[in-house]
């Protein structure tokens, strides 16, 4: 067993019933694996660790790992990770989501933890598709392109997720893709440490469900996709915009730094307790 | 702010009742979003919950809110929400969660007019249907109806000791009248009421099944970063808390979250008599609509007229053998109801033949009088 392998397993849950339920070849395993190994380089404990998800494919990722785990209701895990923050704020909330998860039925609650700048990191690893209930197109689905309620073809335009969270006053938000794994070990570990509420968003392949209906090839092919298609947010400024067309950005895309809820809170309630000392 | 002040009358609304009642019971997250007639119980909990130490926060939605509150509580906090119609609606999916992953919460849906934004704010008891089968599925649930401002105090205090003891969302379900009511109540001292806490696991870490059965049927609850790391889901899951889609598995468990509720019926199932042992007319209320009953049986009773008044302050799980144990020996049930007929047909459906019952509804967004009451049974 290589040691990364060795590492992975350390994490895992081995009294829970396997094998997982994604398709072979799906990226989630990437990202699971890029979490793992930026918790093990920051030497988090497992006791002090809660992962929450909402539902999909990108759902179903708390259950392999042992730490607190968190499965809630579809687009609602930001706000069910808002009130383990609150109530535990020394408890570090990793909060995973798809991209219909976060951004559609979610959508509400990711602007507004944005927003509140709650000391929670938001991975949202988006495939362009709804995956499990079986190819419906999502708020990150192309215009233009296939899906089971889009036969002829997608009519709306897709969000820029990273740049929403941007927008939204995400302290720091980075991109990345399951291709560009080294990269995305480092995000992650990025947007853990920092303090604030913190965006991963993890470009990613349904092969099963997106890339069959759209002619895109496999896995291997998809993540080749990725990799011709992603730029450098460092070298995006040396490129024209004709080079940069059909192109993403990946790296980190804000970082700032901005009052942190938890923290705001305990000066209002150092407040209201002088008051009634008076 | 309320340093001991010896058995000092105060003048409170209902909503300030419940605020009370939430603090002395011990909750320390509240998680709300704006809605008319419920505003107040957010408002002051955002004033009082900082400075006992604990956490309020204004959400986005009540979805949001209710989600807050789950998470609030899987880290150890007793949490509660307060909302109205439109807003108990938009919770009734997380409202679902809480009953599966069993997580203690109260939610206080202050009535008001529906269907839709409905009558802000008339009184109305039109939401006794969604308290009770609001989320979808098969799942147990408390509601609790308090008639006046003690009576919120009290019903409060009750549903964070039956969200704790039997691990499940409580819903107190008050009205409009009953919330905007103002009037003078003695509310009990710290050391006079019962107060009880959520039964946490003792053995080690490594032992614990975070949903193994129990005689009681409620699971030690583990909380977040004490050590018992476990998976929480929406999903039926089997006892290590992971999700299963084996028949054997899921029916113990469906079994087993209806078994801790109904094997304690006794201690869940509150009413309150008045004047029934020998009442040839029942009236069954609940809500500030008991409130006007209770004048009423006492108007009726000085024209000699045998009335008495059987209140119900546990909805649900629908107090079944008080009911049937009082209407028994009745020639006729009367039931007002600020809807067009709500706990009418459970008492319809547990009746069995043995008394007429009657209704008397209100849906035009006004208050059921003694007056109306009394004037129905003298006519009887």
């Amino acid at each position: 067993m290589t040691e990364i392998t060795k590492l992975v397993h350390k994490y895992l849950r081995h009294d829970k019933k396997f094998p997982h339920v994604w398709c072979p070849g799906c990226g989630n395993g990437i990202v699971l694996g890029a979490m793992i190994r930026a918790i093990d380089r920051l030497g988090y404990k497992k006791d002090e660790i809660v992962m929450v998800s909402g539902i999909g494919c990108s759902g179903r990722l708390p259950v392999y790992v042992d730490f607190n785990t968190l499965h809630t209701t579809h687009g609602r895990a930001l706000t069910f990770a808002t009130g383990v923050k609150l109530a535990k704020p020394e408890l570090k909330v990793i909060v995973v989501m798809g991209d219909g998860d976060a951004t559609a039925i979610g959508g509400n609650h990711f602007i507004h933890a944005a927003r509140r700048n709650i000391n929670i990191t938001a991975i949202i690893i988006n495939n362009n598709i709804y995956g499990m209930t079986g190819g419906q197109y999502s708020p990150t689905t192309p215009y233009g392109m296939k899906a089971t309620t889009a036969p002829y073809r997608n009519i709306e335009h897709a969000f820029n997720i990273a740049e929403l969270a941007v927008t939204a006053g995400a302290v720091f938000v980075g991109r990345g893709t399951v291709y560009h794994a080294r990269l995305l070990d480092k995000l992650i570990e990025k947007a853990l440490v920092k303090r604030g509420f913190g965006v991963v968003e993890i470009i990613t392949h349904c092969h099963t469900q997106y890339g069959r209906r759209n002619r895109m090839g496999d896995a291997v092919a998809m993540m080749n996709w990725q990799k011709e298609h992603a730029v450098r947010i460092e070298r995006a400024g040396d490129l024209s915009e004709e080079e940069l067309k059909d192109k993403f950005t990946i790296g980190v895309l804000a970082d700032r730094d901005l009052p942190i809820y938890t923290e705001q809170y305990d000066l209002v309630r150092q407040q209201a307790q002088e008051l009634t000392k008076r | 702010m309320s340093k001991k002040k010896k058995k000092k009358p105060r003048l409170l609304q209902g909503n300030e009742a419940i605020v009370e009642g939430a603090l002395a019971a011990g909750c320390s997250f509240f998680a709300g979003y704006p809605i008319t007639p419920a505003s107040e119980i957010s408002e002051i909990l955002a004033y009082r919950l900082p400075q006992v130490g604990g956490t309020f926060i204004q959400m986005e939605d009540e979805i949001a809110s209710l989600g807050a509150v789950i998470g609030a509580s899987l880290a150890g906090a007793k949490s509660m929400t307060a909302t109205s119609g439109p807003g108990f609606s938009l919770m009734q999916e997380n409202l679902g969660f809480a009953c599966v992953a069993e997580v203690p919460c109260v939610i206080v849906n202050v009535m008001r007019g529906g269907p839709s934004t409905g009558l802000p704010t008339n009184p109305s008891q039109g939401d006794v249907m969604q308290s009770r089968w609001g989320t979808h599925g098969d799942h147990p649930i408390i509601v609790l109806a308090p008639s006046s401002v003690h009576d919120s105090f009290e019903v409060t205090v009750k549903a964070f000791n039956f969200s704790e003891r039997y691990r499940t969302p409580v819903i107190v379900l008050s009205d409009e009248v009953v919330a905007h009511t103002r009037e003078t109540v003695i509310l009990p001292e710290p050391d006079e009421l019962e107060v009880l806490d959520r039964i946490r696991p003792s053995m080690p870490p490594e032992w614990y099944i975070p949903y193994e059965d129990t005689s009681r049927g409620v699971p030690p609850m583990g909380i977040f970063g004490d050590g018992y790391r476990y998976h929480v889901t929406g999903l039926i899951h089997d006892i290590r808390g992971f999700p299963t889609a084996r028949a054997d598995e899921i029916e113990p468990f469906m079994k087993r979250i209806h078994r801790k509720i109904s094997q304690h019926f006794h201690d869940i199932q509150i009413v309150k008599h008045f004047l029934t042992e020998d009442a040839e007319i029942v009236v069954i209320a609940y809500g500030s609509v008991a409130r006007s009953a209770r004048r009423a049986v006492l108007d009726a009773r000085e024209k000699g007229i045998k009335v008495g008044l059987l209140q119900l302050v546990t909805l649900y799980p629908f107090p079944r053998r008080d009911v049937v144990g009082t209407i028994r020996n009745s020639r006729v049930v009367l039931v007002p109801e600020m809807n067009m007929g709500q706990i009418s047909r459970e008492v319809k459906r547990v009746n069995e033949g043995m008394s007429r019952v009657a209704t008397l509804n209100r849906i035009d967004g006004g208050m059921i009088t003694p007056q109306q009451i009394y004037e129905w049974l003298i006519k009887e």
